[in-house]
């Protein structure tokens, strides 16, 4: 399989606090890599690293073979790449749809008619159709993060990255949501999925990439790697030797 | 009766005034940036006028199909090529580099034009006046009032049914989103200076007929234009229509009083707004 991108070597300091150290990996074109790590380790770093809204210090960033390392952030999405944040950040003056629309028509380059009716199946599959015409700004948290995923869909992303969407939703909710970005990866559709809903994680990715203080740590299999004894200490604040 | 006529009048002044506030009003509401050389862009597009009536023969209300696109295309390229790279965190520089922009433009013009003042001729349409229950209303006042509501529904509606409007209030929102969300900043932003502009440029012709100008005549507009926006509430347009109208008819008013407080009238309008009501008579509401 050919890989959808490829970090090599990736850097980024704040002053002496290193965020991101010789970050090195491929991801395959219809994988599902989930990142874990304690908080601070450079995860989200890693996103703004690849979005482009956080340039980097050194490596390179390869899309579909491509050097985006210098492109700008609005170029690389429309490339393909989407994203969801953590701390949800709508437009939060406009409808929901407005939110989604603006992903379908920028970031997928989609018109008119083509346009609303992504909008419209997207929302459909995120549950927030019958909020389509509220502000986003008055949405709940959990419609915030369904939200994010709207917005990142339709963007039409050939490579979706997820940024703890999982985390404070209800056990039931849960189950959706995971059942939802099964289907989007079941599309095709690459995923990079940061999460400390450990058990969500692992219902979807087919590889594991553990992250500390901005270096990665391990990478494999997912069973094998959560059950490697420094991913316990290092993670879960397990010791080693206990 | 006298008093009657006076609002009258003030409100139809007022359109102009809204005139001059629409293109600030878009630009702050978009971009976070104080034009300083607005006035100065609204006079410049007097001149404008001026040269295509002089150099065509044209009628200065029909020299806006010139001078709308020239100042459009204008807009654009100063806000990619200089504007752009004045904007950040800090809301110094666009100060800064608008109000060098400005000493620029007046002196340019006064290179080109000579500190003469100019007019522009409309003929007939400058004089006319229509009776309305008792009251004289010129032609060009009504006018000039009637584009100023049709400009501000027009971007009204722009800004909430169009794409281009979306890509506005997105941008506006929330800029580093919306650059994620595949939205190149820099393009439309030059979209909405070029708009900004493309109404200044109907500005300066209305200005042109109604009133002589000169070179140095920018910064009074652009006072008007502010407290117009700062009166109707910041990122309104509607407002910013109201304020022009409250000024327009402070301004009647206190010259009803006596001649010389006319200026004076307007500006204590603007300051009583500002101490009791100071996010103006109808801001924005967000969400």
């Amino acid at each position: 399989m050919t890989a959808i991108l490829q970090l090599d070597g990736l850097s980024k300091a704040f002053g002496a606090i290193t965020v991101a150290d010789d970050l090195t990996y491929d991801l395959a074109a219809g994988e599902a890599l989930g990142i874990i790590g304690p908080n601070g380790a450079g995860k989200t770093t890693m996103f703004n690293l690849i979005t482009g809204t956080l340039p980097s210090d050194g490596g390179r960033i390869l899309f579909q073979g491509q050097d985006v390392t210098r492109h700008a952030a609005a170029k690389r999405c429309r490339a393909g790449m989407a994203r969801s944040f953590q701390v949800p950040q709508p437009f939060s003056g406009l409808s929901v749809f407005e939110n989604a629309m603006i992903a379908a028509t920028q970031a997928a380059g989609l018109r008119g008619r083509v346009a609303e009716g992504k909008c419209l199946e997207v929302l459909e599959q995120t549950a927030l159709l019958d909020k389509a015409n509220k502000t986003a700004g008055s949405l709940t948290l959990l419609d915030r993060k369904r939200l994010e995923l709207t917005r990142a869909l339709c963007a039409n992303p050939k490579l979706l990255m997820l940024d703890e969407i999982a985390g404070g939703l209800t056990e039931a909710e849960c189950v959706s949501l995971i059942q939802t970005i099964k289907d989007i990866h079941a599309t095709g559709v690459s995923i990079i999925w940061i999460e400390h809903v450990v058990h969500a994680l692992l219902a979807v990715v087919d590889r594991l990439i553990v992250i500390d203080f901005g270096r990665k740590i391990a990478e494999g299999e997912p069973a094998a790697i959560m059950a490697s004894p420094e991913v316990q200490e290092i993670y879960l604040g397990i010791e080693a030797d206990a | 009766m006298d008093w009657v006529n006076a609002v009258v009048q003030g409100t139809l002044l007022g359109g102009l005034y809204a005139l001059f506030a629409a293109g600030l009003s878009l630009i702050f509401g978009i971009m976070r940036l104080v034009n300083i050389a607005h006035g100065d862009l609204i006079v410049l597009g007097s001149y404008l006028g001026l040269v295509v009536v002089t150099a065509t023969g044209m009628h200065p209300l029909v020299a806006l199909i010139v001078a709308v696109p020239v100042m459009a295309v204008l807009g654009y390229v100063l806000q990619r090529g200089i504007l752009n790279q004045t904007l950040g965190d800090d809301l110094l520089p666009p100060l800064l580099v608008t109000f060098g922009l400005s000493v620029i433009i007046q002196n340019a013009l006064l290179e080109g034009f000579t500190a003469d003042p100019q007019k522009m001729n409309a003929g007939a349409i400058e004089t006319a006046s229509v009776s309305v229950g008792g009251l004289q209303l010129g032609v060009l006042p009504l006018l000039t009032f009637a584009i100023a509501v049709g400009v501000i529904a027009a971007l009204q509606w722009m800004f909430y049914n169009t794409a281009l409007g979306r890509a506005f209030r997105a941008v506006s929102d929330n800029q580093e989103i919306a650059q994620l969300m595949g939205l190149n900043r820099r393009h439309v932003f030059g979209l909405a200076m070029g708009l900004a502009l493309a109404v200044t440029a109907i500005a300066g012709i209305f200005l042109g007929i109604r009133t002589s100008f000169d070179p140095a005549a920018g910064a009074g507009r652009l006072i008007y234009g502010f407290e117009a926006v700062i009166i109707g509430g910041l990122g309104n347009l509607w407002g910013t229509l109201a304020g022009g109208v409250i000024l327009g008819v402070s301004q009647t008013l206190g010259a009803k009083i006596d001649p010389g407080y006319q200026i004076l009238a307007g500006h204590i309008a603007f300051l009583v707004v500002l101490a009791v009501r100071p996010q103006g008579l109808f801001p924005r509401v967000s969400g």
